[in-house]
C-alpha cells in the first residue's frame, strides 16, 4: 500500500488565516484609550468601590488618578495589540484569553473615564451583578441559536421567542401567583412556537429566515393586541407578577465582590450555570452532540448513516426554543416585572450576533453576551454618573458594539456547513 | 450472501428511471453495473440503498424478500454503500466518521472514542488501508477518504458493497490499487457491485456484466469483451472511440501564463509555478487527477482567483490583474467546471442564460435596456446551431438535462468573439451524444483558429481532443508531450513520476 | 444520481422560491390565505370584546345575545374597517363617500415606496430589515431641508425629496459596504442600524443647532416645514391626500423598469438567484450588494419624504408610524413584483385608514396587526394553507421528456 501524503482533500477549504482585524481593533482601542481617556483625559480622581455594602468582608475602595491610570492602561492595551501582531505574523490566531484580558482592561478605562469626580465611583458589584442579569436573556437566547444552528437550522425568531416566554410568564405568573409555573408555561409557549418554526423550515421546506421573521411579526403583533385590549384593562390580574426572590448561597455569597455577583441570584441566573455547561457537554462529549453537528454540517451523509435528520433537527430547534422561553421568562419575574410593549427590544437579534461572535460554541457565545449586558448596564450607569454625554449616544452604544462585533470581528467564521439549507428526500 | 433485486422500477414524474431491473449478485463476486451518465445506475443503488422506495419489485437477501425504509435498516441488513460523492463529514475525525450512527458510548452518553479508534485501527491493519484514526477528514487526500468510506462500511460487518464509481477521483496508480483491495474483499466473502462508466475497469475487474441503458437492462456481456462491444452496448450504437481530425494549422501565441502562482484558502500553492503558452489552432489539455490544481488554475486565468505571483496574457492582453470581466471582453471564453453553480442560473430562462455574460453591451443590450428582440432571435438561433432539445427558448435552465444544460454554456461562448477558449471538465455528467457534440464543437472552434484550453480529468477525453498534453500534479506541470504519448506514461506523470 | 443529490446540491436562493411560489400562487391560495387571516382575526375580535365576554357568561339566560353580541362585533368591527378605507357609506354624497379611499391610497403610498426597496434587496438575494433606519435618516434630511432652508415653491419640495433619497442611499450603502468588505450578515447589521439611526435622529432632533424646534420645551421635536417644501393637497380641504401618491407611482414605474427591462436590473437578478455564476459572468457581485441596498434604501428615502412633508406640524420620530417593519411585510406579500407590492401596500393602507374608524365602533385596531402578520404567513407558508383547505400540491410544471433528456435526466 503506497504511503500516504497529505495532500489537500476534495472538499471546499477552511478559511483559517488569522485575520488583520483583531490587531487593528485593538490598536484603534488602544490609542482611543491612551489619548482620549489618559492623555486628554479628564482631570480628577476615580473611585472604585468594590464592595458592596451587603457583603460581610468589606475591601477597601481604590482610588485613583484619571489620566494617569487611563495612560498607563491604554499603554498595556497597546502592548496587547503588538502581542497579537506578533501572533498573526506568526500565523497563529490570538488566543482567547489574551482578547477577554484585552476587554477587561479597556473596560476598566471606560468606566474610569466616565466616573471621573463622581461621589459613587465605579461601583463594580452593581455594575458586574446588572450585568450579568442583562445578559441572562441573551445567553438563554444564544443558546437556542447555538441548538439550533448546530443541527443546521437558522432562527431569526428569537425575538419572538423571547417576546412569547416574556408574556407568557408574565401573564401565567399574575394569574396564578405562582412564579414557577409561569417560568414553566413561558418554556411551553416558546417551544410550541418553536415546533411552528420547525416543521415549517424542515417539513414544508419555507425558507428559515422568512419564516422566523414573520414570526416574529406574529408574535409581535399578537403580543401588542393582548396588551392593549386585554392586559392594560386589568393589570393588576393580569399583568402582576412581580419577580423571583434572590437565593443567596451561603459561604459562596461571601466571597468578596463575586461573591454578590454571582452567588446571591435569582433562579433564572442560577439556571443558566447549569444549561451553559451542560450544553457544551451534551453538544461535544456525547453521542446526542455528534449526531446533531453531523445533522448540520453534512445532513446527506448524517441520513445516510441512518440518522434521521429531520427528526434531530425538529427536536433540537424545539428544545433550544424551550429555553429561549426561559430567557423571556428571565426579562419579565426575573427582572423587571411586569410585560411591557415589544420588551425583548432587539435583543432576540442580538443574541444571533452574539452566537455568530461565540462562533457557535456555548462557552464563548456566553461570554459575549456578558459583553453585550455589560453595554446594556452602560447605558443605565453612566447617565448617572456622567450625565454630560448625550443619552442619545448611550442609547446606540450597545447596538454600535454589535456592529463593530459582527463586522469587525465575525465576519468570516465558518457556521456550521449545512446551516439555513434546507435538507429534501425524494 | 447472495443478493437480488427483481423487476425494480422507479419514476421520477413521467421519467422512468429503472424500468423492470432485475440483477443478482453471488457471494464473493465482484459484478459491474456498466451504463453511461444518467442510464440509471445510481437509481437503482439508492433503492437497493433503502434511499429510496421502488414504484414495484422486489429485494431479496438469500431469498427473503427485504424492504429498506432507510440506509440504516440496509446497513443493519449488511449492506454497504460507498458513494461517489464521500458522504463523510470533513471536520469530524476519520474515527467519528466511522461510527456515526453506531457509536459506542459509556456513561451518562459519554462518547467513547477510544473504541471507535481501535475499531478503526484493527479494519485498517486487517486491509493494509493505513489511515490515522485521528485524522481530520478533510486534511486526507482523496484515496485515503475513499478507504475511510471503506471502513465506514466494513465497520458494520457488510457482506455487501456497492462501490458508486469509485475511480472518478483516484490516478491510474489509486485505481489499481482499489482493484487489489475489491478482489481482497471478494476473496473473502464479500460480494461487490462495481458501478462504473468505464469500459476499462470493468474488463478488469469483473466477474460478471450487467450494462444499463436508459434505465433498462440490455445485456449481460462476458467479462472478455472488447471496449468497443461495451461501449455500443451501453450507448445503443455503433461507437467509434476514436475521434478524427486534422493535423493543427498553428498560428500566433493566443494564450501565455507565465510563471503562475495561485494560493488557497490556506496559503497551500494549489498552482506552483506553471507556464504554458497555447497558440491559435491548437488544443492543449491539461491531464491530472481531481484535487490537483487544475481547477485553481482555471479560475486563476479567468479572474475568479487571486493570481499571487506569475502573469496571464490573453491575446496580448495583460489579465492577470485585471476583473473577469476584463478577461472575457478581451476574448476569453470560460465554460466552468460547475454548470450548476457557474456556468448557469437554473431559474432563469435559456434565452436570458445565453446572455449571461453579454448584458453591458451590444447584441443584448440596447443602452441600458435589453433588447428583447434580439435576445430572442439569438436564442433560437443557437438552439438551433447547437442542437439544444428543448421546447422553447422560454424554458427554464434547471429543467434541461444535464447535456443540453452543457450545450447551452457552450453555445453562449462559442457565439462570443473569442480568441481563446478554456473549458474545464467540458463533458462531465453528460450522456455520449453530446459529448460527441460537444468535442466536435471544441475540435471546430481550434481549427476556425482560436486557442483552446482543455481540463480534464478523464483521461480518454484529454487524448480525444488534444494537440498537446499537459500534466498537473500538486500544482505543478510534471511535462509537456506529444498527444501520441502512451496511456502508461501519462499515467505516472498523473502520479507525479516526470521520467 | 438521484434527484435528492440535485436538491441539496443546486445552491438555489431560497428566497427566490418562496418568492416565485407567492408570484406563481394561484389567486385562489392567496384569498384562502387573506380570508383565513381575517377569520382567525375575527376570533382574537370576539374573544377579547368585554361585551361579547358579558353575553356568554349569560349564555344560560339569553343564549340570542351571546350569538349576536358575536356577530355584531365583527359586523361592527369589519363594518368599520370597511367605510374608514373604501367607502363611507353616511356620506353626504358620492364624492365624499370616496374619501376613505383616498386615505387608503395616502396610507398606502409610502408603505408602497418602502416596500419596493425591501423587495429590491429581496431580488438580490439580500434581507434588507434597515427600511426604518432607513427611512429615519431619510427623515432627518428632508426636516433639515424643510426647516432649515429656504427656497421658492416647488423647488423647495424637490430639493427636500432629493435630501431624504440621498441621505437614506448612504445609510443604505454603509450597510453593503460592511457586507462586501467583511462579510456582515445583513439581518443583523440593518436590525442594529435601525436602532442606531432612530437615535440618531432623536439626537438631531433635540440639538439647537440641528433639527430642534424653535421655541419648543426639552422635547425632541422639529419645527413646522415651510409651506413650499410641503408635498401640496391634491383635492384641498377635506381630502387630506397629497402629492406622495404621484411619488409612488414614479416609484412603481421605476421599480417595473429598473427589474424588468433594464441591464442593471437583470444583472441583480442574476445576483440574486446565482451568485457564483454571476461572478464567472463577470459581475462584480460585492459592488452589486452595494448598489441594490443604496437603491433599496433610496426608494425608503422617498418614504421618508413622503411622510416628512405632509404633515403641517412639527414632527418626531413617531411619523415613521412602523412602515418600515411593515414595509418588509408588504414586500413578501407582493413576491417582491411592482404590481404585487402595490396591491399589498394597498391592503396594508386600507387597514391603516380603517383603524381610525374600528378605534370608534370600540373594536381595537391592533387586531389588524394580527390579521396583517397571519395573511402575510399563509402566504409565505404555502403548505399551511394547503394543510388547512386540504388542497393539492401542484404539479412541478414537468418538461415533456424528448428522447434526448429522458436518457439523461436524472
Amino acid at each position: 500500500m503506497s504511503k500516504i501524503e497529505v495532500t489537500p482533500g476534495m472538499f471546499s477549504k477552511v478559511e483559517i488565516r488569522p485575520s488583520l482585524k483583531t490587531t487593528i481593533t485593538m490598536a484603534i482601542t488602544g490609542l482611543v484609550v491612551l489619548v482620549a481617556f489618559g492623555i486628554l483625559g479628564k482631570s480628577g480622581d476615580v473611585m472604585f468601590v468594590w464592595s458592596d455594602t451587603r457583603e460581610s468582608v468589606q475591601l477597601p475602595h481604590w482610588v485613583v488618578n484619571s489620566m494617569g491610570f487611563c495612560t498607563v492602561v491604554g499603554v498595556l492595551l497597546l502592548a496587547m495589540a503588538a502581542a497579537a501582531f506578533f501572533y498573526r505574523r506568526a500565523n497563529k490566531k490570538s488566543p482567547a484569553w489574551l482578547v477577554i484580558i484585552f476587554g477587561l482592561f479597556a473596560i476598566m478605562a471606560l468606566l474610569g473615564w466616565l466616573a471621573t469626580g463622581a461621589s459613587q465611583g465605579v461601583q463594580m458589584v452593581f455594575i458586574l451583578s446588572n450585568t450579568l442579569v442583562f445578559a441572562i436573556p441573551l445567553i438563554f437566547g444564544g443558546m437556542a441559536g447555538i441548538m439550533s444552528e448546530r443541527a443546521g437550522v437558522v432562527n431569526i425568531a428569537i425575538e419572538g421567542q423571547l417576546l412569547t416566554g416574556a408574556f407568557v410568564s408574565s401573564v401565567v405568573g399574575t394569574m396564578t401567583h405562582n412564579l414557577y409555573l409561569g417560568m414553566v408555561t413561558a418554556m411551553i409557549a416558546s417551544a410550541i412556537l418553536s415546533m411552528v418554526l420547525a416543521s415549517l423550515a424542515i417539513k414544508y421546506l419555507v425558507d428559515q429566515i422568512i419564516i422566523g421573521v414573520l414570526l416574529n411579526v406574529l408574535v409581535i403583533g399578537i403580543t401588542n393586541f393582548l396588551h392593549s385590549v386585554w392586559l392594560n384593562n386589568d393589570s393588576s390580574h393580569l399583568n402582576f407578577p412581580g419577580t423571583f426572590d434572590r437565593i443567596a448561597i451561603p459561604l459562596l455569597s461571601d466571597i468578596p465582590v463575586l461573591g454578590q455577583v454571582l452567588f446571591n441570584n435569582r433562579i433564572t441566573v442560577y439556571l443558566m450555570f447549569l444549561i451553559v455547561p451542560t450544553l457544551w457537554y451534551v453538544l461535544f462529549k456525547t453521542k446526542l452532540g455528534l449526531r446533531a453537528r453531523a445533522v448540520g454540517e453534512h445532513p446527506l451523509a448524517a441520513d445516510t448513516v441512518g440518522i434521521n435528520v429531520g427528526r434531530t433537527r425538529f427536536w433540537w430547534v424545539t428544545l433550544g426554543g424551550m429555553i429561549a422561553g426561559l430567557g423571556g421568562a428571565a426579562l419579565t419575574i426575573g427582572n423587571v416585572g411586569s410585560f411591557g410593549r415589544e420588551m425583548s427590544g432587539g435583543q432576540g437579534f442580538i443574541a444571533l450576533a452574539v452566537v455568530i461572535l461565540g462562533r457557535w460554541q456555548p462557552i464563548y457565545v456566553t461570554l459575549s453576551a456578558l459583553l453585550f449586558g455589560f453595554t446594556i448596564v452602560l447605558r443605565v450607569w453612566a447617565n448617572q454618573v456622567s450625565p454630560g454625554v448625550p443619552f442619545d449616544i448611550i442609547t446606540m452604544v450597545p447596538y454600535l458594539v454589535t456592529l463593530v462585533a459582527v463586522a469587525g470581528f465575525a465576519g468570516r467564521v465558518r457556521a456550521p456547513a449545512a446551516d439555513g439549507q434546507p435538507y429534501t428526500k425524494e | 450472501m447472495k443478493l437480488e433485486l427483481r423487476n425494480i422500477t422507479k419514476r421520477f414524474g413521467t421519467l422512468v428511471a429503472n424500468d423492470n431491473i432485475s440483477l443478482t449478485l453471488e457471494p464473493g463476486e465482484i459484478h459491474s453495473l456498466l451504463g453511461e451518465n444518467g442510464a440509471g445506475k445510481s437509481t437503482l443503488m439508492n433503492v437497493l440503498y433503502g434511499l429510496l422506495q421502488p414504484d414495484s419489485g422486489e429485494i431479496l437477501i438469500d431469498g427473503k424478500q427485504v424492504n429498506f425504509a432507510s440506509p440504516g435498516e440496509a446497513m443493519t441488513a449488511g449492506i454497504g454503500m460507498v458513494h461517489q460523492h464521500f458522504m463523510l463529514i470533513p471536520v469530524f475525525t476519520v474515527a467519528e466518521n466511522v461510527v456515526l450512527g453506531n457509536e459506542p458510548t459509556g456513561k451518562l452518553g459519554l462518547l467513547d472514542l477510544n473504541a471507535a479508534r481501535k475499531l478503526v485501527k484493527e479494519i485498517s491493519d486487517r486491509f493494509g488501508f493505513d489511515i490515522d484514526p485521528d485524522a481530520k477528514v478533510e486534511d486526507l487526500p482523496v484515496g485515503a477518504q475513499q478507504r475511510v468510506e471503506i471502513i465506514k462500511s466494513l465497520a458494520r460487518n457488510a457482506k455487501a458493497l456497492v462501490l458508486d464509481e469509485p475511480t472518478a477521483v483516484l490516478t491510474p496508480q489509486e485505481t489499481d490499487e482499489l482493484m487489489e483491495i475489491m478482489r481482497g474483499l471478494a476473496k473473502s466473502g464479500t460480494s461487490i457491485i462495481f458501478i462504473t462508466h468505464k469500459l476499462r475497469e470493468v474488463q478488469q475487474v469483473s466477474d460478471r456484466i450487467t450494462v444499463i441503458r436508459q434505465g433498462k437492462v440490455v445485456a449481460t456481456p462476458s467479462p472478455k469483451a472488447t471496449a468497443n462491444e461495451l461501449a455500443t452496448l451501453m450507448v445503443g450504437r455503433e461507437v467509434d472511440l476514436e475521434t478524427k481530425r486534422k493535423p493543427a494549422k498553428l498560428g500566433e501565441e493566443s494564450l501565455v501564463v507565465k510563471d503562475l502562482t495561485v494560493l488557497d484558502d490556506r496559503n497551500q500553492q494549489m498552482v506552483d509555478g506553471v507556464s504554458f503558452s497555447i497558440r491559435n489552432g491548437e488544443v492543449l489539455a491539461i491531464a491530472g487527477v481531481q484535487g490537483n490544481g487544475q481547477t485553481e488554475l482555471a479560475e486563476a486565468i479567468v479572474g475568479l482567483r487571486k493570481i499571487h505571483s506569475g502573469s496571464v496574457v490573453v491575446a496580448g492582453n495583460d489579465v492577470t490583474r485585471r476583473t473577469v470581466r476584463e478577461a472575457l471582453e478581451s476574448g476569453l471564453g470560460y465554460v466552468p467546471e460547475d454548470r450548476k453553480k457557474d456556468g448557469l442560473v437554473g431559474e432563469f430562462t435559456i434565452a436570458e442564460n445565453l446572455m449571461l455574460d453579454g448584458s453591458f453591451t451590444a447584441p443584448f443590450a440596447k443602452g441600458v435596456q435589453i433588447d428583447f428582440a434580439k435576445r430572442d432571435e439569438i436564442a433560437n438561433q443557437l438552439i438551433q446551431e447547437f442542437d439544444i432539445r428543448t421546447p422553447s427558448a422560454e424554458t427554464l435552465a434547471r429543467q434541461l438535462s444535464g447535456g443540453n444544460q452543457q450545450k447551452v454554456v457552450v453555445a453562449r461562448e462559442l457565439s462570443r468573439e473569442l480568441k481563446v477558449l478554456v473549458a474545464s471538465q467540458p463533458t462531465r455528467g453528460v450522456d455520449v451524444g453530446s459529448i460527441e457534440f460537444i468535442h466536435e464543437q471544441i475540435i471546430e472552434a481550434r481549427d476556425s483558429g482560436k486557442s483552446v484550453l482543455i481540463i480534464s480529468t478523464e483521461l480518454d477525453e484529454v487524448l480525444a481532443l488534444a494537440d498537446r498534453i499537459a500534466v498537473m500534479y500538486r500544482g505543478k506541470i510534471v511535462g509537456i508531450v506529444d498527444a501520441k504519448t502512451s496511456r502508461e506514461k501519462l499515467g505516472k506523470m498523473m502520479a507525479g513520476i516526470a521520467a | 444520481m438521484s434527484k435528492k443529490k440535485e436538491v441539496v446540491a443546486i445552491p438555489e436562493s431560497k428566497v427566490q422560491s418562496v418568492l416565485q411560489e407567492i408570484m406563481s400562487g394561484d389567486p385562489v391560495r392567496i384569498a384562502l390565505s387573506i380570508l383565513l387571516g381575517f377569520f382567525i382575526g375575527a376570533i382574537f375580535m370576539v374573544v377579547f370584546n368585554t361585551q361579547v365576554v358579558n353575553a356568554w357568561s349569560n349564555f344560560g339566560a339569553d343564549p340570542g345575545l351571546a350569538f349576536s353580541s358575536v356577530w355584531w362585533t365583527i359586523q361592527d368591527g369589519y363594518g368599520a374597517l370597511f367605510t374608514g378605507s373604501i367607502f363611507d357609506t353616511s356620506a353626504g354624497n358620492f364624492l365624499d363617500g370616496l374619501r376613505p379611499l383616498t386615505e387608503t391610497l395616502r396610507f398606502a403610498a409610502p408603505l408602497i415606496m418602502a416596500g419596493l426597496g425591501v423587495a429590491l434587496t429581496f431580488r438580490v438575494g439580500l434581507f434588507n430589515i434597515g427600511a426604518t433606519g432607513q427611512i429615519m435618516i431619510g427623515l432627518a434630511g428632508a426636516t433639515f431641508v424643510s426647516t432649515r432652508l429656504h427656497m421658492p415653491a416647488v423647488i423647495h419640495m424637490i430639493v427636500a425629496v432629493i435630501a431624504a433619497v440621498v441621505a437614506a442611499a448612504v445609510w443604505g450603502m454603509i450597510v453593503g459596504i460592511l457586507k462586501a468588505r467583511t462579510g456582515a450578515n445583513e439581518v443583523i447589521v440593518t436590525i442594529m442600524l435601525n436602532y442606531v439611526a432612530t437615535a440618531l435622529f432623536t439626537f438631531c432632533l433635540r440639538q439647537p443647532g440641528l433639527l430642534l424646534e424653535s421655541n419648543g420645551g426639552g422635547t425632541p421635536k422639529s419645527d413646522h416645514p415651510d409651506p413650499t417644501a410641503m408635498l401640496g393637497s391634491l383635492f384641498g380641504t377635506g381630502f387630506n391626500l397629497h402629492y406622495g401618491v404621484f411619488l409612488a407611482v414614479i416609484a412603481v414605474a421605476f421599480y417595473w423598469w429598473l427589474m424588468e427591462r433594464s441591464t442593471f436590473g437583470f444583472r441583480f437578478r442574476m445576483v440574486g438567484h446565482n451568485p457564483s455564476a454571476a461572478r464567472a459572468a463577470g459581475i462584480k457581485v460585492e459592488n452589486t450588494f452595494v448598489w441594490a441596498l443604496a437603491l433599496s434604501a433610496g426608494f425608503a428615502g422617498l418614504a421618508a419624504a413622503n411622510q416628512g412633508l405632509s404633515l403641517d406640524g412639527g414632527l418626531t420620530t413617531s411619523i415613521e408610524a412602523g412602515i418600515g417593519f411593515d414595509a418588509i411585510t408588504v414586500a413578501l406579500l407582493g413576491g417582491s413584483r411592482a404590481g404585487g407590492v402595490v396591491m399589498a401596500g394597498l391592503l396594508f393602507g386600507a387597514f391603516e385608514a380603517g383603524s381610525a374608524s374600528m378605534q370608534v365602533s370600540g373594536v381595537s385596531p391592533e387586531v389588524l396587526g394580527v390579521v396583517k402578520a397571519l395573511i402575510v404567513l399563509f402566504i409565505a407558508a404555502p403548505p399551511i394553507i394547503r394543510a388547512i383547505y386540504k388542497l393539492p400540491k401542484p404539479k412541478p410544471k414537468a418538461l415533456e421528456p424528448t428522447k434526448q433528456t429522458a436518457k439523461v435526466s436524472k
